[in-house]
């Protein structure tokens, strides 16, 4: 049966017949048409990239008032713009890994405070001129410098000194930090000529397409860079028009207008992926949707009203209902399994006796009040009256309060002691517990003060050893589970959608949606 | 000078002493917008220096009297000023964002004005009888729906099920040629025909039958004319006043309100700029916005003035 569906699959990737025929053929031969699918989209691969064509691609997330300055660079449209006409000095690569874009190689130094980056040899920027190391020096000194208003800055407040040696770049820290590689492939810290010091926004990188025209918030207009060095870059020329409005960038899709776009709402991604010629991509993330606890005010100051509260909530009722499906159970930590050192922990599941028992225990015999609003994320309200239910069904009383999204983020979040919310990934967990549950984080947003837990996290980054490493990040976990004030019952997936016109999807691809924004430069148009 | 002279002079400068008052409620609303400029720009992390240094560099540390003068001196000299969030010149970046939604404008004007007065004579031509309710019924029917739903509905029907025309307007580009322009705003033009056509053909409709009570009209009818000929030579040109004036309010609208229709088909127009700027607290873009919006208003409503000023004989023919 096998290598009578091999011999089909060839078929269609040489276009001789239709995928829908193919579809048809395996289907009699006891496929499902999901495996069918799955089968075909390895035979086209292997069939091999095509040059050529131009590739469409329709975007939400775009302003009039966007930048090209990659240091400004604040939602989807200008970091995909930002990440087609340059590179950072090192990207994610498909196994949770890193791999060197203008950096060929680096290594740190035992102490992980002095980093070396080896610019690759031969590359140059479209106007031209050779890459440097004292490009890439300038580029992370603009970016850390004190006027800096870089989205990375806070990555690189650590940073001592920078400069170049032959065709080198040494980064100094202040102090130890063995995952500086994995903070320098933030796609703001695109490296220009003379760091872009000149000028920001002159869109001159090494990345593998040309900036050839754009009209800020309307489309940009790229064509492929002959001198490239990598092989990443079939399209001829690559088309980025914006469409905010979630129902028009569909429509598009379905039209032919576009072939591929981002942010599929999860509502109606299963109505898209009917259609015979479009593919919906939906890829887990590390992205997830909240219930935060202040740990210091009452009654969550109390460690068995937080764990009440945790087993109260019925996390697959989440998943099903709120994000339709598409996404995954949470475990009451930030991290899941798109962090590189990640350790499986018991799932924590929704258990009314537990609750009650705890919810007794604390001995607070009030409601619970939560607040919400729509923008906190996309069906909190919902999430919200579920999470009444089903602590209802453990005797646990809860209000909630609907608050207006204008101010959400200023009067609610990170203000009132238990609301909900969301936070995106981060590449490494050292980034996602700086950020928000180290006691002195910036976005403490639990209120989170755990002596151990902060030894924990500074002792793990100067640690290079990679199974001790894990070992702290899992008994970090466990404390945060435990003791923290996250609830968090999902992570939600990226939904993206392209049209068959196109191949070369790749799945899993760790980072942001869109393959990580490398899918205009990893597709090709099929002829 | 006539009397239509004195007219015109007098209701153009009304014309202008209002927009002087519009600019004074503009600058003062976005003035009192919550949140101080620099600190909007700069966000949570802006240090107190970097906030001072801002202010100093967009000049609101001076008091709002010497600003708002120093403003309306630039908009009297035709200089809108700079946009706060990209550095560039308003008037280049809004030339042409404001002739893209002339462009939207206007197709849809010459769609929707010949056809809703045609529908509006219809009416008059089968009062009360089945034509009549239909088109009454209908366009009612379609003003009553927001744009945005009417929008989403066209959108889907014609151009996703059975793609006669582009379901949004990404095509659209100010340099292709005349007819992929017109392809890609063709649903667009649609939605806002359906929008302003019942206020327009209601206000021909009950313009003409008003006239139609004259004794004139009777004459007409009794030495033989057919009625259809009787609506168009008789009793049209006399309410030719009414019906313009709400044709202007409706040009108004096409001008002034078409954000909605413009940020649902992605049209690159003047709504989606003002939206974009509102969001980022880019204020001058706003002002300006503001007041070119607030100018076609003013304008189209004294043309509107003017045309019945003329259209009236009484005052073409003074005794």
């Amino acid at each position: 049966m096998s290598k009578e569906l091999d011999f089909y699959a060839a078929r269609v990737a040489k276009g001789l017949i239709t995928r829908r025929e193919f579809t048809g053929k395996a289907m009699a031969l006891g496929l499902s048409a999901t495996a069918a699918s799955t089968l075909l989209g390895s035979a086209v691969k292997a069939a091999g990239p095509q040059s050529g064509g131009t590739l469409r691609i329709g975007a939400q997330g775009g302003s009039s008032s966007d930048s090209l300055d990659p240091a400004l660079a604040a939602s989807f449209v200008p970091t995909q713009v930002n990440l087609l006409w340059g590179e950072p000095l090192v990207s994610l690569s498909d196994d949770g890994g890193l791999e060197g874009r203008v950096a060929e190689s680096w290594e740190g130094s035992a102490d992980a405070t002095v980093w070396t980056f080896k610019v690759r040899q031969g590359i140059t920027f479209s106007n031209g001129q050779s890459v440097t190391a004292a490009d890439i020096a300038a580029t992370i000194e603009r970016h850390a410098g004190e006027e800096s208003q870089s989205g990375a800055l806070g990555l690189l407040r650590d940073v001592k000194d920078v400069r170049a040696e032959g065709d080198s770049a040494i980064i100094t820290l202040n102090n130890a930090n063995a995952d500086l590689p994995f903070y320098l492939q933030d796609y703001h810290i695109v490296i220009q000529p003379n760091g872009g010091k000149d000028d920001p926004t002159a869109a001159i990188g090494t990345g593998p397409y040309i900036l050839k025209d754009h009209e800020m918030g309307v489309r940009f207009v790229f064509e492929k860079n002959p001198n490239y060095w990598g092989d990443y870059g079939y399209a001829g020329t690559i088309e980025l028009l914006v469409i905010n409005d979630n129902t028009a960038r569909v429509a598009a899709l379905q039209s032919g207008q576009v072939d591929i776009i981002d942010r599929v709402p999860p509502r109606t991604a299963g109505l898209v992926g009917r259609a015979p010629n479009i593919n919906v991509h939906s890829e887990p993330s590390a992205g997830h949707y909240v219930f935060i606890m202040h740990c210091n005010a009452a009654p969550f100051d109390n460690v068995d009203m937080r764990l009440a509260l945790k087993h109260g909530i019925n996390r697959q009722e989440m998943v099903d209902k709120i994000l339709f499906g598409y996404g995954s159970v949470g475990n009451d930590t930030p991290i899941n399994s798109a962090y590189p050192f990640y350790t499986e922990f018991e799932q924590r599941e929704y258990d009314p006796d537990k609750a009650k028992f705890h919810f007794d225990k604390s001995g607070f015999d009030g409601t619970v009040l939560l607040r919400t609003s729509d923008n906190s994320f996309p069906g909190a309200p919902d999430a919200a009256a579920l999470f009444q239910q089903s602590l209802g069904a453990a005797g646990i009383p809860m209000e909630i309060k609907r608050e207006p999204n204008d101010g959400y983020w200023s009067e609610v979040w990170n203000a009132q002691p238990f609301c909900t919310s969301y936070w995106g990934g981060r590449p490494v967990q050292d980034q996602m517990f700086s950020t928000a549950y180290l006691s002195s984080a910036d976005w403490n947003d639990t209120r989170f003060f755990n002596e151990q837990f902060d030894q924990l996290l500074i002792a793990a980054r100067g640690e290079l050893d990679t199974a001790k490493r894990t070992q702290m990040y899992a008994d970090m976990g466990t404390i945060l589970r435990d003791e923290g004030g996250l609830i968090c019952p999902m992570f939600n997936d990226f939904i993206d959608a392209s049209s068959d016109k196109l191949a070369g999807w790749v799945s899993g691809v760790p980072g942001f949606g869109f393959m990580n924004n490398s899918a205009p430069m990893r597709m090709w148009v099929t002829s | 000078m006539g009397p239509i002279g004195k007219l015109l002079v007098q209701r153009i400068s009304l014309g202008l002493l209002l927009l002087f008052l519009v600019s004074i409620v503009i600058f003062a609303g976005t003035i009192i917008l919550p949140g101080d400029v620099a600190q909007q720009i700069l966000g949570q992390s802006a240090t107190p220096e970097a906030l001072a240094n801002l202010r100093a560099e967009l000049g609101v540390d001076q008091p709002p009297l010497e600003r708002y003068f120093e403003w309306l001196g630039g908009i009297v000299q035709g200089d809108l000023g700079t946009s706060l969030a990209s550095g560039q010149s308003i008037n280049e970046i809004v030339g042409r964002r404001f002739a893209n939604t002339l462009f939207l404008a206007g197709c849809a004007a010459i769609v929707a004005v010949p056809f809703a007065i045609f529908l509006g004579l219809l009416a008059v031509r089968y009062q009360e009888r089945w034509p009549d309710k239909m088109i009454s019924a209908s366009t009612l029917t379609t003003i009553s729906m927001p744009e945005f739903v009417i929008g989403y509905i066209l959108m889907f029907i014609l151009g996703v099920q059975l793609r006669w025309f582009s379901p949004t307007a990404v095509g659209f580009r100010p340099d292709a040629d005349f007819f992929t322009r017109l392809e890609a705003i063709a649903i667009p033009v649609i939605v806002l025909t359906l929008v302003v056509l019942a206020h327009m053909m209601r206000m021909t409709r009950a313009a003409i039958l008003n006239v139609m009570q004259s004794a004139y009209i009777e004459t007409a009818e009794l030495k033989g004319l057919s009625s259809f000929t009787v609506i168009r030579k008789h009793a049209f040109p006399n309410a030719i006043s009414p019906v313009v004036n709400v044709v202007m309010l409706n040009l108004a609208y096409l001008v002034v309100g078409v954000v909605v229709v413009e940020v649902v088909f992605v049209y690159p127009g003047m709504g989606q700029f003002l939206v974009d700027a509102v969001t980022k607290r880019d204020i001058p873009v706003v002002q300006a916005c503001g007041m070119i919006f607030a100018a076609i208003y003013i304008g189209l409503n004294l043309i509107a003035d003017v045309v019945s000023i003329i259209a009236n004989p009484r005052l073409r023919h003074p005794k």
